[in-house]
């Protein structure tokens, strides 16, 4: 008598697969992510004029510098969905590599973003210079925490999938990956315009 | 299936032009920033190519043409619940109270 094995205890229960339910789960969580960085983007721009003694926008912000780290962030996206391809064609090696090289642009943004704020930091604008300073470094911070979490994501998705840790089933895990460093991407795209370009 | 789950899925080359526009739109959005001709028109302008990034990522890296009605429904209530929300917020403080 043969036994049937399910990979999914809650597909033989009736209930909708793991997968779906993970996949509900991020895109609900990105949903309510929207709120939370819109929560920090209109703190900024209601501050945005009060800069006390301190320096403005126009003072301190370096346009094309924050532009080319805008830029390696979009290019990291396209990276992430090249090794999302790969993945779902189940080309383990080209996937490892395209997520190495998703970390590494994310890594490059990261360290734009610490050199920037040590420029800024000389400049006179602090987080307790202003309530600008303030929201600018709180806003800029948490987005930069979260691509450094994205980053830890993708390092160690490739270095599982290096150790066999992966399961062949696992294109899930690189999906949801994916789908939060696109988010992280379009949440810069939004502070790029509304914090840097609307600015100066 | 929905209509939507029909579609094609890009390939590679796909993501590729789409990097492509992307970059152009960021450099355009540099330039614009520089061109004092365009006075007013710059916020707008601005505003637009920031949507027009945002929904290229959304809707062809993070596959949202392509999935169930029922994630994009999920993002999308975030996506508009945010500007609602906080726009009424910042009305309130910088108009209503005054900053």
């Amino acid at each position: 008598m043969s036994t049937i094995t399910y990979s999914d205890p809650a597909e033989h229960a009736g209930h909708p697969p793991l997968s779906h339910v993970r996949k509900v789960a991020m895109w609900a969580f990105l949903g309510s992510e929207c709120l939370f960085f819109g929560s920090l983007i209109s703190t900024f721009l209601l501050y945005r004029n009060r800069t006390g003694d301190g320096p403005t926008a126009a003072d301190i912000f370096d346009v094309p510098f924050t532009s080319i780290s805008s830029f390696i962030l979009l290019m990291s996206s396209l990276t992430m969905v090249l090794g999302h391809y790969a993945s779902e064609r189940k080309d383990f090696r080209r996937m490892r590599v395209w997520l190495l090289a998703t970390a590494l642009l994310g890594m490059t943004f990261l360290a734009g973003q610490v050199f920037e704020f040590t420029e800024f930091v000389e400049h006179g604008l602090t987080v307790t210079t202003s309530p600008f300073g303030s929201s600018f470094f709180v806003l800029t911070s948490f987005h930069g925490g979260h691509v450094a979490i994205g980053v830890i994501m993708l390092l160690a998705t490739a270095f599982m999938s290096f150790g066999g840790k992966l399961r062949p089933d696992g294109g899930m895990n690189i999906e949801l990956v994916a789908l939060y460093w696109h988010f992280v991407d379009i949440v810069w795209i939004v502070i790029f315009t509304v914090v840097y370009l609307l600015q100066v | 299936m929905t209509e939507a789950a029909h579609r094609p899925h890009p390939r590679p080359r796909d993501y590729w032009a789409i990097a492509l526009v992307l970059g152009v739109i960021t450099a355009a959005e540099v330039t614009v920033t520089y061109i004092d001709a365009l006075g007013g028109a710059v916020v707008p302008l601005l505003l637009v190519m920031a949507a027009a990034k945002f929904w290229l990522v959304v809707a062809w890296f993070m596959h949202l043409r392509f999935e169930e009605p029922l994630y994009r429904n999920l993002f999308v209530i975030g996506l508009i619940a945010a500007p609602v929300l906080f726009g009424a917020v910042l009305f309130t403080f910088g108009v209503l109270i005054g900053g």
